[in-house]
């Protein structure tokens, strides 16, 4: 049997360390410590195809992530996809005339939003619109184009 | 064959009965926790047999289930040439599935059974009973403080496991594979939401904890009170938390993740 | 019976009471009094619900039928806190000892003071060495309950059961498995606490020989019923077949030395036969 103060001394730390790992996980593991999507804005943007696209991808700004896909939603009058982007509060100089594109990071990778800044004087403020956007790059579109070309260009050879 | 049927019955019969009575028992152990708020300190001794001497097998078995992702994991990944997201790998696997259901069913077997027998000891020496006779409610004076320790300590060895598991991961992949450090917590970070992924595998945790340390005082309590009654109370102990914990395992996946 | 006269001298009345385990019919229509200030001894046969008595009257099992009243309390009826207040007043001496093994003879003595006053340490540990002193267990105090003798650990089980100087004792067989001088020390404590603590005490036992020099008053059950009642003097004139067969130990008697069933012929005939076949 032990002391009773050691006892607690011991329990004290056992729960310390519970705590310190779940610490751990949250700033060194997930997400918690780069963005919190708390403090943030949400601007729009309208795609006309998105690709694979998902709710929590990464938006970035010259490679640096800046924020992640908030929704995922559908204009029934326009057929476009409309993507909302939260973005985190220390990136709140974006420029009206920002434009936004989709790409995909590495051949097999997942898929991001890159935002360009523009040169307007004008920040996006929460509840704003991305006008300029290039929609997802398909690869089977890709390798269709590439495969009719090709054809062309052969034709062209012969 | 009537026989039969009424066999059939009867084991239908008492399972009911058992379920019945475990959930009377649940309640009544429920209604004993304000009590064991009162008096800390027979929470804190439940805490230190219950919680801290899990502590070893925990943070040891994680960090070998911890480096057998790694090394896992790698041999999958460079395939693809995305060894870069072993930490994805790692850590999903560890705080979505592994963490939880691992460490609770070592807990089971570690400190559920342990559980079991103490209290069906004290039944069969009549030590409850004694209790009774003193006016004291063993269920306030014995099973609360277990429970509660059980309950409270899972979700903390659960945790350590998953931390411990992804430093094992660390390891065998930064360490020993070559895997770029940075690359490793990065992509970890980008891709492991800590409300979504973190705080859902701690309340898987928090469900297997309650679980199991009901499953465990409560087979100690209602055991046969002879050496071969706490021993069969302490297999099923086993038996049932793992099956417990592996089937609310796919309802709680199912219900978090999946998008059914 | 004179139970009117004299009820406030009766701790415990018990009426017509009926208990069965299963199909098996343990107590079928009992009626005894325990008086006041006496030591009372239920005796019978193993197997006749003696522990299953003492636990009818702590409030542990419920009867089918009849009554159980302890100071004037109806305990099949009480509300559990009420229940648990009298048993406050109820000590209970278990065959086993029933000593939680997690903690030391000190702290087992103290368990029932801590759990039910608010004493300052030092009035617990003054209390709880004053206990250890009446059974002469004092210097015992930090062992654990695994290394103690069957006898000791019984008398730190009494001292514990005195802790919180209760009105009445419940002894469930205390003298079973006890070598001689154990035996003695443990019959000479329970008369000895009984008269200098005013207790009550009800001593279930089989053994007739220690039994009868302490009990002021002597119930033997049998079958579920009270087959004899009296003084030790009493039951030792008596002409009932039964309980002189009880009393006196005898082999062979109304409860008969073989287990009912077939006559030995019959079965040795049946041995041969089935050799005879084979």
């Amino acid at each position: 049997m032990h002391n009773s103060k050691t006892v607690e001394v011991i329990v004290g730390l056992f729960v310390a360390l519970g705590l310190a790992a779940l610490f751990m996980l949250a700033m060194k593991v997930s997400n918690l410590s780069t963005f919190s999507g708390d403090d943030g804005y949400v601007i729009t943007a309208r795609f006309e195809n998105i690709g694979g696209l998902k709710v929590r991808s990464p938006v970035t700004v010259a490679g640096v992530r800046v924020g992640r896909i908030s929704n995922i939603g559908f204009d029934n009058t326009t057929y476009e996809a409309v993507v909302s982007m939260n973005i985190s509060g220390d990136y709140n100089t974006l420029p009206t005339d920002t434009s936004a594109s989709i790409f995909t990071a590495g051949l097999l990778g997942e898929q991001y939003v890159a935002l360009e800044p523009g040169g307007d004087e004008k920040y996006l403020q929460q509840g704003g619109e991305v006008r300029l956007t290039q929609s997802a790059i398909v690869l089977e579109q890709v390798i269709g184009q590439f495969l009719y070309s090709q054809a062309e260009g052969g034709g062209d050879a012969k | 064959m009537i026989g039969t049927i009424r066999k059939l019955g009867r084991w239908g019969l008492g399972g009911f009965e058992r379920l019945g009575r475990g959930h009377i028992f649940l309640f009544h152990v429920l209604m004993g926790i304000p009590s064991v708020i009162v008096r800390f300190g027979l929470l804190v001794q439940q805490m230190l047999s219950v919680g801290v001497l899990s502590l070893l097998i925990i943070v040891v078995s994680g960090l070998f289930v911890g480096m057998v992702l790694g090394l896992q994991g790698y041999n999958t990944l460079v395939d693809f040439g995305a060894e870069q997201s072993l930490g994805v790998v790692v850590a999903l696997s560890l705080v979505r599935e592994l963490g939880p259901v691992v460490a609770s069913l070592l807990f089971a077997g570690r400190a559920g059974s342990a559980l079991t027998a103490e209290i069906g000891l004290m039944k069969s020496t009549e030590q409850l009973s004694g209790m009774e006779m003193m006016a004291v409610d063993p269920v306030k004076r014995v099973i609360a403080p277990r429970f509660l320790a059980g309950f409270i300590s899972l979700p903390l060895l659960a945790t350590i496991f998953s931390a411990v598991g992804v430093i094992g991961g660390y390891f065998v992949g930064v360490g020993l594979l070559g895997v770029d450090d940075g690359a490793f917590w990065s992509q970890m970070q980008a891709k492991v939401d800590f409300s979504e992924d973190i705080m859902n595998g701690v309340i898987k945790s928090i469900v297997f904890g309650f679980v199991v340390t009901w499953i465990a005082v409560f087979e100690g309590y209602d055991c046969i009170p002879t050496s071969e009654g706490v021993s069969r109370a302490t297999t099923r102990t086993v038996v049932h938390s793992a099956l417990a914990i592996l089937s609310l395992d796919f309802v709680l996946t199912a219900l978090m993740f999946g998008n059914i | 019976m004179s139970s009117n006269s004299d009820s406030n001298d009766v701790l415990v009345r018990i009426r017509d009471l009926h208990f069965s385990r299963g199909d098996r019919k343990i107590f079928n229509g009992v009626d005894l009094d325990i008086h006041r200030g006496k030591v009372t001894a239920i005796m019978g046969p193993s197997g006749t619900g003696k522990t299953t008595l003492l636990k009818l009257i702590g409030g542990q099992l419920k009867p089918d039928q009849g009554s159980i009243q302890v100071n004037g309390l109806e305990v099949p009826r009480l509300k559990l806190s009420k229940l648990y207040e009298l048993r406050k007043r109820i000590g209970m001496l278990f065959q086993s000892g029933a000593l939680l093994t997690d903690i030391n003879v000190f702290d087992n003595v103290a368990f029932p003071i801590r759990e039910h006053t608010n004493m300052p340490p030092a009035m617990v540990r003054d209390m709880v060495l004053m206990k250890l002193e009446s059974v002469g267990l004092r210097n015992a105090r930090d062992l654990m309950p695994s290394e103690l003798s069957g006898g000791m650990a019984r008398r730190v089980a009494l001292a514990r059961a005195i802790a919180l100087d209760p009105m009445m004792i419940l002894y469930d067989e205390p003298f079973t498995g006890q070598d001689p001088i154990s035996m003695g020390v443990l019959v000479q404590l329970i008369r000895l606490l009984n008269d200098a603590l005013g207790l009550t005490s009800v001593v279930v036992s089989h053994d007739v020989q220690e039994t009868a020099t302490i009990a002021d008053d002597i119930y033997v059950l049998s079958e579920g019923k009270v087959v004899g009642h009296g003084t030790p003097q009493q039951l030792a004139e008596t002409d009932s077949d039964w309980v002189k067969q009880f009393m006196q130990g005898l082999a062979d008697g109304p409860v008969p030395f073989h287990y009912p069933g077939t006559q030995y012929a019959d079965d040795l005939l049946a041995g041969s036969e089935q050799g005879g076949v084979a």
